[in-house]
């Protein structure tokens, strides 16, 4: 397979990669907004102070589906970038594409296994070589609040569903909009897994939406967590088809709204509009156990020149290392996916977040995020997410969604 | 040998383009055929697998709504543009003196990417914020106006937009078209005290033949190709209600990594095209060719 | 030349013609307004605060004026590592796109000429086939053609960028220019052979200077097409050469980051300053298109 897409190496590749030279890197992402792009500054700076000539190669644009188009134009002109922002379950597919890079050698050196949670560590891995190196470990099943509406109301946060619909109610008795949402598929498919992950429970959730057993995805418990979706629908105002997130959480922000289900990048939201976390806003997780995460991470791309190798190593190395883990995600609203990184400059959402993740991670609770592309590859996720935005958005009984969900993962495959 | 290159001048200069033509359109139809009969997924594989990618296709409720938005946007977007690229061609055309302007503020949208004109549109669209807001804030309670929302109406608003983008260039393809019309035959109707309604309806309109061809297939094209636009607008939303097929082919190919499933809903989505423009074109170089 | 204009009311019906022409410069404006209200939303958020936008109206007139946006879009903005806007990845579309409008067009206008007045046997066979070539989906050629690109060795340039803008312009230019030259009398042709003008000598001294307005036409829709592509840019540039389009959505497209509207709005704009220059010079052209017109009449 290899032979087929690299029988044209491009020429000026060849001529590039010096006698002996510094180490070099063409890095393909999709973090070009202000915060984001200034975490991968950090990491461009490191690199640069190692020696290392870092070429960046940013395209942003529907959660890394642009980066996604130009990723398999590079590689099939045999021109591929040397490392890439990828993550989930796509690592192992381009690995059987055999396209990646092996690079173990660091991975041992720097003793990865000790300091990452098994399961992240699991993503990382393809046939028992390292391919990966991680970023950061987005939380994504959150719960955001507006302190004041929720003190004015006399609500406490929710810590079950039947909680959330008593306080829902209450709220919008008040005339504020309970649930502050936007209609884009992927939101729908964060509210839904939330709502999954809280009904099924951390085995059901990982039966579901891990292995794909097809008696839980007709089960009455998925029956139940449509209903669910279909009760949440009547917290959310009409005009919500469409909406961005970020206007979401502004909605919350203003007392619009008094709760929104989200993942932790919604933290960078309220923090750049000054408000304070516990004063202004409040974070829990989503009524139910477990965790799911979200996790970025970086691939390398069997590339050719010493040059290039080197550079995917030094890289591989910094992305792990403390120093990076740290700065990186104090911008990014995330926490470090090492485990043994001092949390004292950090917020106290990511210090639940981290207390939380290793609990999970001790009683088999810590849960990829399948609706973003942690959990199943692109075109099982893809197909559920197909029939959770159907339903919520239209009169779409929990019957037939349940139907139609196991019709869709079948013919998904 | 000088004569040979005389004669055979007109052919030579048309060849190269030709040869392009047959190898980056129609080898890459080819190309797509044969892997839709493959089981691609991340990168293509050329292992012919059968039918399974169109099974699937037609299995899935999401293409349904993708072709069924494509007829129902394609119509109406084709036609209205036309329609209104050639009035608003038509009243340009009456020594305005702010021409000028004008035509540059019809001509406009196509310049901006639709990336962003997407968010703007999204704003004035959405009922809590634009246009209806606007119109209760005036006073007039009962006013709706809730098509983005609304899973049965967000295809019109896809219309709306695209006829925005688009209508200016075809005003542009007609102006060009009415002034290339012979003044002698105009002036003599005149003449003859035909009124200028006749005169547009009976002797300029029909003259403009090709150009209305020029208009189909840029508007046609422009219909297949209408990515951005839902992408920016819609997202494909409320559910997947305003998905196309060039969306569901491209999520398929790159966001989801089922090249094989993109591959298959390509070959039908250029079949129906194909099934549809191909007559209309031959009957119309047909016509020109007699 | 279409002069239907008012020159002959009389009399009797001057004040219908006057009530007429009020009507039509409201039509006229109003649907100007229709077009404008898009720009207005963009001009009026890329002048506004963040602050403000957070908390205010979207579709509101901006309470304090300011053109931070529009400096931080030309060179602060992030577009990835570097936060220098738009600017540095002007000049790429502009290498893009001058070439590849200028190629096309002129192949456009060869290929046009040869179908309209030079017609072989299979010329129209072969022209059809060159107009369905129009309605290939691009999504459908991105793979095949990065792999050729790859081949040919141009992958990630700029020639390559151009190559492909040029080969997927043809079917349209050809259209444009084809259409137009069949409303030219073929005897210009029989007329100019039999003063002994080659093929050359017809088209450069006959044919292209009646062409102004279809080449005006042509190079509108090229230069929109091709400085507005993005899926072809995204796909087969790379670090150094991605086109404005790319920074754009680089810009614009932050999934999980915090959304500058007034920037985005902003950058937008600029990005298509060029395209709008574009329209206005060309719009000059489509008058001088009618008086060179009005010569062959």
């Amino acid at each position: 397979m290899k032979s087929v897409f690299f029988g044209a190496v491009s020429a000026t590749a060849l001529i590039a990669s010096a006698v002996h030279a510094e180490p070099k890197a063409e890095v393909l992402h999709w973090w070009t907004s202000g915060g984001e792009a200034k975490s991968v500054a950090v990491l461009q700076e490191e690199f640069a102070a190692q020696g290392g000539v870092w070429t960046d190669m940013p395209v942003a644009g529907g959660g890394g589906d642009a980066a996604m188009t130009a990723l398999r134009a590079r590689v099939l002109s045999g021109n591929a970038p040397t490392a890439v922002q990828l993550k989930g379950p796509a690592i192992q597919e381009w690995y059987e594409e055999g396209v990646l890079a092996d690079i173990s050698s660091v991975a041992e050196a720097e003793g990865w296994a000790d300091v990452l949670p098994a399961s992240i560590a699991g993503h990382m891995k393809c046939d028992g070589t390292w391919c990966a190196a991680p970023v950061n470990v987005h939380r994504v099943d959150w719960i955001w609040a507006n302190a004041a509406v929720l003190e004015a109301n006399g609500i406490e946060m929710p810590t079950t569903w039947d909680e959330f619909n008593a306080a829902a109610e209450k709220l919008e008795a008040a005339g504020i909009i309970p649930l502050a949402h936007g209609g884009q598929a992927w939101q729908d498919a964060t509210v839904f897994e939330a709502v999954a992950l809280g009904i099924l429970g951390p085995d059901g959730f990982q039966k579901a939406f891990v292995d794909l057993d097809m008696d839980t995805l007709k089960s009455d418990e998925m029956k139940a967590v449509f209903d669910q979706m279909r009760t949440m629908r009547g917290f959310v105002d009409p005009n919500f088809s469409g909406r961005d997130w970020n206007l979401a959480t502004a909605m919350v922000m203003n007392g619009e709204a008094a709760f929104q289900i989200m993942g932790d990048w919604a933290k960078g939201e309220f923090i750049a509009a000054g408000k304070a976390p516990g004063e202004d806003f409040l974070c829990a997780s989503v009524p139910g156990d477990g965790f799911l995460y979200n996790v970025d991470s970086f691939a390398m791309f069997d590339v050719e020149g010493e040059d290039n190798k080197a550079g995917q190593e030094l890289l591989a190395e910094l992305i792990v290392g403390q120093n990076f883990q740290k700065v990186f995600n104090l911008n990014k609203g995330s926490i470090p996916a090492r485990t043994d990184v001092s949390l004292e400059a950090f917020d106290s959402c990511a210090h639940l977040s981290s207390k939380e993740m290793t609990e999970s991670s001790d009683n088999g609770s810590l849960l990829p995020s399948y609706a973003h592309g942690m959990a199943l590859r692109g075109a099982q996720a893809g197909a559920i997410t197909d029939v959770v935005t159907a339903h919520f958005n239209s009169d779409m009984s929990s019957d037939d969604a349940v139907n139609m969900l196991a019709d869709a993962v079948a013919n998904s495959m | 040998m000088t004569k040979w290159l005389e004669q055979n001048t007109p052919k030579l200069v048309l060849a190269p383009s030709f040869i392009a033509v047959l190898i980056f359109v129609y080898g890459f139809i080819a190309w797509t055929a044969w892997i839709s009969f493959t089981r691609s997924r991340l990168l293509p594989r050329y292992d012919i697998e059968g039918v399974i990618q169109y099974e699937r296709l037609f299995a899935s409720p999401r293409w349904d709504t993708a072709l069924n938005n494509l007829f129902v946007f394609g119509f109406l977007f084709i036609v209205i543009a036309m329609v209104l690229g050639l009035v608003l061609a038509i009243l340009l055309d009456q020594n305005i003196r702010t021409e000028g302007a004008l035509r540059t503020i019809y001509l406009y949208p196509m310049a901006l990417s639709m990336i962003v004109t997407g968010t703007a549109w999204k704003w004035i669209l959405n009922p809590g914020l634009g246009i209806q807001a606007m119109v209760r804030g005036w006073g007039f309670e009962e006013f709706t106006f809730d098509w983005l929302v609304n899973p049965d109406m967000a295809i019109y608003t896809i219309v709306l937009a695209a006829i925005w983008q688009s209508s200016g260039f075809v005003m542009a393809l007609f102006l060009a078209g009415l002034r290339s019309v012979d003044g002698e035959i105009i002036k003599a109707a005149q003449v003859d005290g035909i009124p200028t309604w006749r005169i547009y309806t009976a002797i300029i309109i029909p003259s403009m033949a090709p150009i209305f061809l020029s208009a189909f297939i840029v508007l046609s094209h422009l219909a297949i190709k209408s990515f951005d636009l839902v992408i920016a607008l819609t997202g494909g939303g409320p559910g997947y209600a305003t998905d196309l097929p060039a969306t569901y082919m491209y999520a398929m190919a790159f966001s989801r990594g089922d090249i094989g499933q993109a591959a298959s809903s390509a070959m039908i989505m250029m079949m129906v095209v194909f099934a549809i423009v191909v007559p209309y074109l031959y009957s119309e170089l047909r016509t020109k060719d007699e | 030349m279409s002069d239907l204009s008012m020159s002959q009311a009389t009399g009797q019906n001057r004040t219908g013609k006057i009530i007429l022409r009020w009507v039509l410069y409201l039509a006229l404006g109003l649907f100007a307004l229709f077009y404008l209200m898009p720009l207005f939303v963009m001009i009026t958020t890329s002048l506004k605060s963040l602050d403000e936008i957070r908390t205010g109206d979207l579709i509101a007139l901006p309470r304090d004026v300011t053109l931070d946006a529009w400096r931080t879009a030309w060179s602060g903005a992030c577009t990835g590592i570097q936060c220098e806007g738009v600017r540095p990845y002007f000049w790429n579309s502009i290498l893009i796109a001058i070439p590849a409008v200028a190629i096309s067009t002129l192949l456009g206008a060869m290929n046009g000429y040869v179908v309209a007045q030079w017609q072989f046997r299979g010329a129209n066979i072969i022209f059809s086939l060159m107009l369905f070539g129009c309605f290939i989906p691009f999504q459908v050629v991105l793979l095949p053609m990065a792999r050729m690109l790859g081949i040919m060795g141009i992958a990630g340039t700029i020639p390559g960028l151009i190559f492909v803008h040029v080969i997927y312009g043809l079917g349209f230019t050809t259209l444009f220019f084809r259409n137009y030259y069949v409303s030219i009398p073929s005897e210009l042709t029989k007329a100019a052979k039999v003063d002994g003008a080659g093929f050359f000598r017809i088209f450069w001294s006959i044919f292209l200077p009646l062409s102004l307005p279809i080449i005006v036409v042509t190079v509108i829709w090229q230069f929109t097409q091709i400085w507005n592509d993005f899926l072809f840019g995204v796909s087969f540039s790379q670090a150094g050469t991605q086109p404005v389009t790319v920074a754009l959505n680089n810009i614009v497209n932050s999934t999980t980051g915090v959304k500058e509207y007034n920037v985005d709005m902003a950058a937008a704009i600029i990005a298509a300053l060029p395209t709008l220059f574009v329209y206005v010079v060309a719009g000059k052209y489509f008058i001088r298109g009618l008086t060179a017109g009005s010569v062959k009449g």
